[in-house]
């Protein structure tokens, strides 16, 4: 079974269309892209699409943490890690970099920390 | 016992609370709303009229003479800013000057004084910015202005102050003559017994009355629509500037506010439904036309939001203030539609007559307090005033509404007073804060805070004007339940 | 009343830039005022990447570029008046300022720099039909529900407008389980990042509706539904396409104005196109000793080019404070947008001031174009063109431009035409 994704290129502002076909989670043919960077863009887009997550945390004061993934988790985590952040309260005071949950969704992913907060 | 029951907190409810409040009388107030002024009070041209509109020998024309003349000892008893700064009907063509001779006629045999046509060029100089093809105009120096929810917040303050029941969220569900000679009157969650009913209801005059077994009239909802300018632009006009009128209205006028804006509108359309407060773009379309023909060179890039509000007009299209031949106790007080804020005052003197031709008694209290003051407005004071006011109270130098500089201290003492604020919109009308440019964008969120913890409530509970209208619907993360679905074209 | 030597008003990431430069270029008083109980401006709820590849060549979220600059504010010692709003300012820049602890602050600079950032354009300014109720929000109050307070405003949002904060708002809001139905654009292009749109909209299966807006709100209490419809060339709604969506809330992101009220008490010119202040070379507005610099001057979409103006504004700033006497009004050569540009800036260059060996010109085009080519011309015709590809008015064009053209011209306008020369 041949599967043919549609990927809107972000390296540059040019936003080409790219269309991969694949097959059993391998490329076969990429075309649309104007320039070599599409065919690494596409393919990581289609074969594992990864973002960084950002959102916020509970702290144990009652406000709220702004946080995000330490690198690009796989998309397909994203609300699997939301769901695990809903349960996670952070002890103030925090510093901006701190691991405030590790592993999220399994992805060997942490999540940091995104500002300080005193008190 | 209660000794009369007022059914409606809009402004001339709380204007014939304010006045019963003077004598020894245990008086309630039912509104159906979270807060007073919330129907045709609280959306209106905010005009206090001269008097040459009405036909001579109507109520209109009676009622608005006399009301107008009362407004100075009000406004300054319950310290509301009230302006006189005059008004003009604007003959844009030859003729219209005949109009505006007939007009002329009309109010002095109302007994509007002073009043006089001026000249094109009497006029410009009044209003610089007017259509250059105006030829005349019919200039009337004792039009004002006022902040109508203002008005009402003081009154109903002042009445409470003097010990009137107020109760929100109270519709009125039930009406009726008893056997014993008194009344009752239902809401949802009391019953009051009374000799004496006011039907003040406003839009739904028409059905209470009607539920009471008292006079059939109807009354239909007439919509006009508003658009407000910023205040940056306030120089363009000084005076309330109407066109000359039609048989249907008095015209879409462009007029300055109180608070320093300016607006254009109203429109005019008969409706159906009397909820129906939308604004339609047909009808911002119709109020930019007649306006521009007073003022061409309107700033539309500066208008800051839009609103409709609904006149009640009665099929005798005369106001109705009368003692019910058919329900002894019960009085009617219902088509009041322009000039019905002007003659408030008025028709509260009038009601109280009534009253007493009906056989209620009246005593004077001698402790009632005339006088109310205004939440101190942080815009308004000079510095040796914030000074000292933030000295006192540090809350009122903490900035919550950037645009029109309204101030914490404000906004809690807009709660804590008697008949206080209970909703984002309560305060807006009692403080302006969320009424400026960014309407609300920054402040919002730190008055429902206040709001929050003045009422000790959460949050999520905090309403736009009452319940049902929370402003927010849940904590982060709440609702997700189900795996969120991606993308897998 | 106390003198000052630098009064900086905002505390966001042009104030901030605006305080590290000049202390670092030896402005010794630095003071900037702010509104809220923490510096940080806007970034504070901007918790989403994006921000600092120029500045700091890493991706950063919001609250981290902030931080950067709060850390090294502290560190240099600069003042923040917190929970501060300037409420007067004139021009001879006396300041005037309330909070609670000090009650009335009146300050006298010798330098100011306007850095107060804007606000959000709001429904009245677009004029939508309909009721008035609960469930309206501009992007950005939505945005600090969500990420500083932690609430929803709402369930299930149509959102009208798709520049950047709209479009963040979609995956935000879709993040934190809302179901976003929506996104409505009046124009036949969106305003936001290509990036953007992919990985907020298409990521999450949201509908990007061009040429559609709203033409009613229902509901009398809350948002119900709204009523939304294609717009023709003109943009005016074809009502036979209108059809409801229901909805319990409107999130608004409609375009962002200036907020330029204390500059306007202070007498400095505003362009009428950007919204902000006219000014030179140095960010100094027309009123001698007043700068500017972020999205009080005009709208940016990075705020990598924000500190950069920053930056400008505090040398600016920093070499009028080491004048010695008063200068006379100096000749200035205008800049002008010409077709195809909605503005240009620095909007005057002053002859006199100091002037880099290239002065780099930023300008915002009227519609998308794959190519262009931007002519620079003078009464004695064009004297400098570029040819430029993948223009989008959502995304700052820059210029550099030679010192001598700007010396030997007395009036410049800048156009761009669509296509360009030679098919390159």
């Amino acid at each position: 079974m041949i599967k043919e994704h549609k990927v809107t290129c972000i390296v540059c502002p040019a936003g080409c269309e790219i269309i991969a076909r694949v097959r059993k989670n391998s490329i076969i043919e990429i075309r649309g892209n104007r320039c070599k960077k599409g065919v690494d863009y596409a393919r990581n887009e289609v074969i594992e699409p990864r973002r960084v997550l950002t959102t916020t945390v509970r702290l144990e004061n009652g406000h709220f943490l702004p946080v995000k993934t330490a690198k690009p988790i796989p998309r397909e985590l994203i609300f699997k890690a939301i769901k695990e952040l809903k349960e996670v309260r952070v002890k103030v005071p925090v510093k901006m970099g701190e691991v405030v949950h590790q592993n999220v969704a399994g992805s060997n992913v942490d999540v940091v920390s995104t500002r300080s907060w005193r008190k | 016992m209660t000794d009369v029951v007022i059914i409606g907190g809009g402004v001339v409810g709380c204007m014939i609370a304010r006045e019963l409040s003077r004598f020894d009388l245990s008086v309630v107030l039912l509104e159906k709303e979270e807060d007073v002024a919330s129907g045709t009070s609280k959306a209106n041209s905010a005009v206090i009229h001269a008097g040459y509109d009405a036909k001579p020998g109507t109520l209109k024309a009676q009622l608005n003479i006399r009301g107008n003349a009362l407004f100075d000892k009000i406004c300054d008893e319950l310290d509301v800013p009230f302006k006189r700064i005059g008004s003009l009907v604007v003959a844009v063509k030859e003729d219209d000057v005949k109009e505006l001779e007939k007009l002329l006629e009309q109010g002095k045999a109302n007994g509007v004084s002073p009043l006089k046509i001026i000249s094109k060029e009497e006029l410009f100089e009044l209003e610089p910015n007017i259509n250059s093809k105006a030829c005349a105009a019919l200039y009337a120096p004792t039009a004002g202005i006022i902040n109508p929810f203002e008005l009402t917040v003081a009154l109903a303050e002042n009445a409470a102050q003097n010990g009137v029941t107020i109760r929100f969220n109270s519709p009125v569900v039930d009406v009726k003559a008893c056997d014993d000679g008194m009344m009752m009157v239902k809401t949802p969650h009391e019953t009051f017994h009374s000799p004496f009913v006011i039907n003040a209801a406003g839009l739904f005059a028409d059905e209470i009355s009607q539920m009471a077994g008292a006079e059939a009239y109807t009354i239909t909802p007439r919509k006009g629509e508003y658009l407000i300018f910023d205040k940056r632009c306030s120089d363009m006009i000084n005076m309330v500037i109407f066109p000359t009128p039609t048989k249907f209205s008095k015209g879409i006028l462009v007029c300055p506010t109180i608070d320093g804006n300016f607006f254009i509108g109203p429109n005019s359309n008969d409706i159906e439904d009397k909820h129906d407060t939308g604004v339609t773009s047909e009808g911002i379309d119709e109020i930019i036309r007649g306006a521009r023909r007073l003022v061409p060179g309107l700033p539309l890039e500066n208008v800051i939001t839009s609103f409709a509000g609904l006149r009640a007009v009665s099929n005798t299209n005369d106001f109705i203030i009368e003692a019910s031949r058919k329900v002894k106790g019960f009085i009617n007080v219902g088509g009041i539609q322009s000039p019905g804020l002007s003659s408030a005052p008025a028709i509260a003197e009038m009601v109280i007559e009534i009253l007493q031709e009906e056989g209620l008694t009246l005593k004077e209290k001698n402790n009632f307090n005339s006088r109310r003051n205004r939440i101190y407005p942080f815009r308004e004071l000079n510095d040796e005033e914030r000074k000292k006011l933030i000295r006192h109270n540090p809350a009122y130098g903490h900035v919550i509404c950037r645009c029109e500089t309204v101030t914490e201290g404000e906004i809690v003492d807009a709660i804590r007073r008697p008949v206080g604020a209970r909703s984002l919109d309560g305060i807006k009308r009692r403080t302006r804060a969320g009424l400026g440019r960014c309407q609300g964008g920054f402040c919002s969120p730190r008055v429902i805070k206040i709001l929050s913890r003045e009422l000790g409530i959460s949050p999520l509970k905090v309403t736009k004007c009452g319940q049902g209208s929370e402003i927010l619907k849940g904590r982060t993360k709440d609702f997700i339940d189900s795996d969120g679905d991606f993308n897998e074209s | 009343m106390r003198v000052r030597e630098l009064v900086i008003i905002g505390g966001g990431p042009a104030g901030l830039s605006a305080a590290v430069e000049a202390k670092k270029l030896g402005v010794e008083d630095v003071l900037i005022i702010d509104r809220e109980s923490e510096p940080g401006g806007i970034l504070k709820q901007c918790i989403h990447t994006g921000f600092g590849l120029h500045v700091f060549k890493e991706e950063l979220t919001g609250p981290e570029y902030a931080e950067r600059f709060i850390a090294e504010a502290q560190e240099r010692g600069i003042e923040i008046m917190l929970d501060t709003m300037v409420i007067e300012l004139t021009d001879d820049r006396r300041i005037l300022a309330v909070n609670s602890r000090d009650g009335l602050v009146e300050l006298k600079a010798r330098a100011v720099i306007l850095a107060m950032g804007c606000r959000e354009r709001t429904r009245g300014a677009i004029n939508i039909p309909g009721f008035r109720p609960s469930g309206i929000f501009t992007a950005g109050t939505a945005q600090y529900f969500i990420n500083i307070e932690g609430y929803m405003p709402g369930k299930e949002v149509v959102i009208l407008g798709s520049g950047d904060v709209g479009l963040i708002m979609a995956r935000h809001l879709t993040l934190e389980g809302a179901k976003v139905k929506c996104v409505a654009e009046i124009m036949p292009y969106s305003n936001g990042l290509t990036r953007n749109i992919v990985q907020c909209l298409q990521d999450f299966n949201i509908p990007l509706l061009l040429n559609h807006t709203v033409v009613n709100i229902h509901g009398k209490k809350r948002v119900e539904g709204v009523t939304i419809a294609e717009v023709d060339l003109n943009r005016k709604p074809r009502m036979e396409t209108a059809r409801y969506v229901s909805c319990d809330t409107l999130l608004l992101s409609v375009g962002l104005i200036p907020e330029n009220e204390l500059s306007r008490m202070a007498k400095v010119q505003i362009d009428e196109v950007t919204g902000g202040p006219v000014v030179d070379q140095s960010m100094q507005t027309t009123i001698e000793g007043i700068f500017a610099c972020g999205n009080v001057l005009h709208v940016h979409d990075v705020v990598d080019l924000v500190t950069i103006e920053a930056r400008v504004a505090a040398r600016g700033a920093a070499d009028f404070l080491k004048q010695k006497k008063k200068r006379i009004r100096p000749a200035t050569v205008p800049v002008i947008p010409g077709e195809g540009l909605r503005y240009v800036l620095p909007q005057r260059i002053d002859l006199d001031g100091a002037l880099e060996e290239t002065q780099n010109f930023f300008m915002r085009s009227v519609k998308p174009m794959d190519r262009g080519r931007l002519l620079i011309q003078s009464d004695r015709g064009v004297v400098m063109s570029k040819n430029l590809k993948f223009i989008r008015p959502s995304e700052m064009i820059s210029i550099k431009v030679k010192r001598e053209i700007l010396q030997q011209n007395n009036c410049l306008k800048i156009s761009l035409c669509e296509g360009s020369e030679n098919g390159d």
